[in-house]
């Protein structure tokens, strides 16, 4: 019984600060300045300017989660399959990025593909014609794809060193070749390690404010800036609550996603 | 017999700068069991993997049918393997398991239910279809594995210690299923295991290998009553190893006592090893012994007391027998002409019986 | 034949692998180099220099900054592994019922997007009349880290034999000697690695401070924001350099100390 109690510091401080603010979210979300319920602040999702910055970064979000996957699955593979004893150096390098400061790694994108940046300085030291590279959608996805990678790698390298060398043997033995190998017995052993990764690069893609403020301009507006205005500058909490939980939905949606293929917590990254 | 299904011919293999297998030759001959056995690093799995196209071999060729197929990869080899911790798909049931080999090569779907069915029926597995994997016990785990080995209809099956994760009674158990299913099947199997009785009661052909060598290849009852050199001896069943000198023809001198063997072109007054299983030493009067010493030890084993005999060299001879002798008391060893099995010394290092670690 | 095949497969691996470690690291190892530069251009090498590090250090804002960044994450990271090993212990010694409750619970930060942790702690600060600065920052990285703790002392529990625990009160040990001389022992490298996790965490958050902190307070990543919004200064590279130095020698630390000790 004593042991439960050391739960008791835990318990309130989740409830003070994970489930009431949750909680607040909510009924700010639901209710306007006068405190009368409202479904207005949700439904402002539908306004033109709103509903093009959800579209605009649910697409750019799951541009780079794509090509999050499409990278890092061949990466995970042959790092999998390397020698046990280089292994775990090599993947430490791969994600070692994933803890350098989130701001600083855009940064040196920022950096990069300027208008007076490192590329354009080095194309027109070729001779080359300059190319309008940062406050573009590219230039996001770009920024997505370079923050988020390793959430990617990760989860996809652990499930895939869970699976027995033997599995993969009896396969080849069984008469299947590479490419059969890897539909039949790789993708579907590493769907939890994929659905993991795709979690965790798509919900903080689908969110960022800050990676569109630095590479895609004040033009180009997501959801996240969206949401962000409204709380530090526009200072109408209802309706960013209510685009919160418009947000949520999608999140939640990806939590089931995981419970449905990661029964085990296989593909967790930590 | 029929003629030869695989030859391994001068195979040599090492793992970062150590040697495996060293010029390794062997012949396995169509429809027979063939073991191979030895201990832990022997090279036995080595080998069954550069068979199986899961390793490759340093130099040195494979054979499948006359036909070289060192250079072919796993998938297209014409044999299948059941692996060590039976390695079936996690994700797929039963069904799906057997089926696998069937679907990558497109056989009709009727064929496919068919050929399940069939080989549920010959692992005693009736019925199992949808089940998953992690509902099956280990020993039904095996058995699918063999079924998902054997739709296939491979010449030959390779086996890598399949029984080693079952406990003894289950072991046993599949030992008959083995024998059986092989004869069912009429297929070659290549077994590898590190337990000398499995060996014994299931094989045709018993290769007895040490540090990459193959120490001696025979039918089980050549191995275990006439082992080629020590570490066979050693490693077959129990015996008692000791040092002799052939006097002559079909006469052995054991600490300074002659016995009658039946052992000959050895010349004459050659150190030799001489091997004597424990069952084979008959206790006697003093009188009567061509050695003499006292018991200094006594277990009672249910078929048979175990029983040491101290010589007055120091020797402790390992005795089986159904007559006991009690601790302290003084006996005769006797030994029949036959049950002595006389040895070359090993010529080199390499041949030397090693530390058996079971 | 298949030996040059795998060869090639080799080298093909081997190309890919340097490929995306140059895409992980050029835009890095670009900054350092110009965190160096004696000319502000981004193209041209004007000779080596120290002075964007002097600079840097001349600076009170920065080191303002730094300073609430490190005592934020040493007081968050701290105060987050003594809450969170105490949870753990007590969640693992739970039925399977309040288990998957509590564990879900301290999934949410984990996975919930950190513009809504961050709004929500804004607004519950708000509400409950606590103004926004050093405290409340404080209090929001320790709720973000406390799940890491959680999931880093886990499984070392789970490891842990109970039977150690139980032979030492067998042999007379109390309940809490026994703890801190058998348990507690086991799972230290879990705590470690967690204490260490949640200080990295906590260094490099920006979306839930930016919410949190009010006017006054600034730590890196904000002042860092707020300055690259104003046009990037030589000094923001040397900051990166050193952070990267420093988390690099963190994440070596907790990455194979723990692993070293537990070969032996």
């Amino acid at each position: 019984m004593s042991k439960k109690l050391l739960a008791g510091p835990y318990l309130i401080w989740m409830t003070g600060f994970i489930v009431i603010p949750l909680l607040l979210i909510v009924y700010y979300g639901l209710t306007d300045r006068t405190g009368a319920f409202t479904l207005a602040n949700i439904l402002s999702i539908a306004t033109a300017e709103h509903a093009k910055a959800l579209w605009l970064s649910l697409g750019l979000s799951l541009m780079s989660t794509v090509i999050c996957l499409l990278l890092a699955y061949p990466l995970a593979m042959i790092l999998r399959n390397r020698q046990m004893g280089q292994s775990s150096f090599i993947v430490f390098i791969f994600i070692l990025p994933m803890w350098m400061n989130f701001l600083l790694r855009t940064l040196a994108w920022q950096t990069l593909l300027e208008k007076g940046g490192v590329i354009n300085g080095i194309l027109t030291a070729l001779h080359l014609p300059n190319q309008n590279l940062i406050n573009t959608p590219g230039a996001i996805i770009l920024g997505m794809v370079y923050n988020f990678l390793p959430f990617m790698v990760l989860p996809i390298y652990n499930v895939l060193c869970k699976i027995d060398d033997n599995t993969i043997n009896a396969a080849r033995d069984l008469g299947a070749n590479f490419a059969q190998t890897l539909w039949w017995i790789w993708f579907p052993l590493s769907v939890p390690g994929v659905i993991s990764g795709i979690t965790m690069v798509f919900v903080p893609s689908l969110t960022t404010f800050v990676i569109s403020n630095l590479l895609g301009g004040s033009k180009i507006l997501l959801i996240g800036n969206v949401i962000e205005q409204e709380f530090t500058k526009g200072s109408n909490w209802h309706m960013g609550s209510g685009l919160s939980l418009v947000l949520m939905a999608f999140i939640l949606l990806s939590m089931a996603l995981i419970a449905k293929y990661d029964k085990n917590g296989e593909g967790s990254t930590f | 017999m029929g003629h030869p299904l695989i030859d391994l011919v001068n195979i040599s293999k090492s793992f970062d700068g150590t040697m495996v297998l060293d010029d390794l030759n062997l012949s396995v001959k169509e429809n027979t069991f063939v073991t191979l056995l030895g201990p832990s690093g022997c090279g036995k799995t080595t080998t069954l993997r550069i068979i199986g196209g899961f390793e490759t071999a340093d130099t040195g060729k494979v054979f499948f049918n006359g036909e070289d197929i060192s250079k072919l990869p796993p998938n297209k080899r014409q044999l299948n393997t059941v692996f060590q911790k039976y390695a079936l798909f996690p994700h797929m049931n039963i069904a799906e398991n057997i089926a696998f080999g069937l679907k990558i090569k497109n056989k009709p779907k009727a064929y496919i239910q068919d050929k399940i069915r069939y080989a549920l029926k010959l692992v005693n597995l009736d019925g199992y279809e949808n089940r998953s994997v992690d509902s099956l016990s280990g020993g039904q785990q095996q058995r699918i594995a063999i079924a998902r080995a054997i739709v296939n209809e491979p010449k030959v099956l390779l086996l890598d210690e399949p029984l080693g994760a079952l406990d003894l009674k289950l072991r046993q158990d599949m030992q008959y299923e083995l024998i059986r299913l092989k004869n069912e099947l009429g297929i070659t199997f290549i077994y590898v295991t590190h337990d000398q009785e499995e060996a014994l009661t299931m094989s045709d052909t018993i290769v007895v290998m040490n540090q990459g060598y193959i120490q001696q290849m025979g039918s089980p009852e050549q191995i275990y009553n006439e082992p080629e050199n020590a570490f066979v001896a050693d490693f077959i069943g129990e015996s008692n190893i000791v040092p002799g000198i052939m006097l002559r023809d079909e006469l052995v001198e054991i600490f300074g006592a002659k016995f009658a063997c039946v052992d000959k072109g050895f010349g004459t007054n050659t150190p030799v090893d001489v091997v004597i299983r424990p069952e084979d030493i008959d206790l006697v009067d003093p009188s009567q012994g061509t050695l003499t010493g006292v018991c200094t030890h006594l277990i009672f084993k249910g078929v048979h007391y175990e029983m040491e005999v101290t010589t007055p060299d120091g020797f402790e001879w390992l005795v089986h027998s159904t007559d006991m002798c009690p601790v302290g008391k003084e006996v005769g060893i006797h030994v029949d002409p036959f049950d002595i099995q006389i040895m070359n010394k090993p010529a080199s290092e390499d041949e030397e019986a090693v530390g058996v670690n079971e | 034949m298949r030996r040059i095949k795998h060869l090639i497969r080799k080298i093909w691996q081997d190309c890919y692998l340097a490929l995306i470690m140059i895409f992980l690291y050029a835009p890095i190892a670009t900054m350092m180099v110009l965190s160096f530069n004696n000319s502000k251009s981004r193209t041209q090498w004007g000779g080596f220099t120290l002075k964007w590090y002097t600079q840097m250090f001349a600076s009170r804002n920065i080191m303002d900054a730094l300073y609430n960044t490190l005592l934020i994450a040493f007081l968050s990271a701290l105060i987050a592994t003594i809450i969170g090993t105490a949870a753990a212990i007590a969640i693992n010694s739970m039925k399977q019922v309040p288990k998957t409750i509590l564990m879900g619970i301290t999934n949410i930060p984990m996975l919930n997007a950190d513009i809504v942790t961050g709004i929500s702690l804004m607004l519950a600060f708000i509400a409950f009349g606590i103004s926004l600065g050093f405290k409340t920052v404080l209090i929001s990285h320790i709720t973000f880290n406390i799940p890491y703790v959680i999931l880093s002392v886990m499984p070392k529990l789970k490891q842990t034999n109970r039977y150690t625990y139980e032979a030492a009160m067998d042999l007379g040990a109390g309940p809490v000697y026994a703890f801190f001389k058998v348990v507690f022992p086991d799972i230290l490298p879990g705590v470690l690695s967690g204490f260490l996790m949640a200080f990295t965490m906590s260094l490099d958050d920006f979306i839930i401070t930016h919410f949190t902190r009010g006017a006054g307070v600034n730590t890196l990543s904000t002042l860092i924001y707020s300055e690259v919004r104003r046009g990037i200064k030589p000094s923001m590279y040397a900051l990166s350099t050193i952070i990267f130095a420093s988390v690099l020698i963190l994440l070596i630390i907790s990455n194979f100390a723990p692993k070293k000790k537990q070969a032996n």
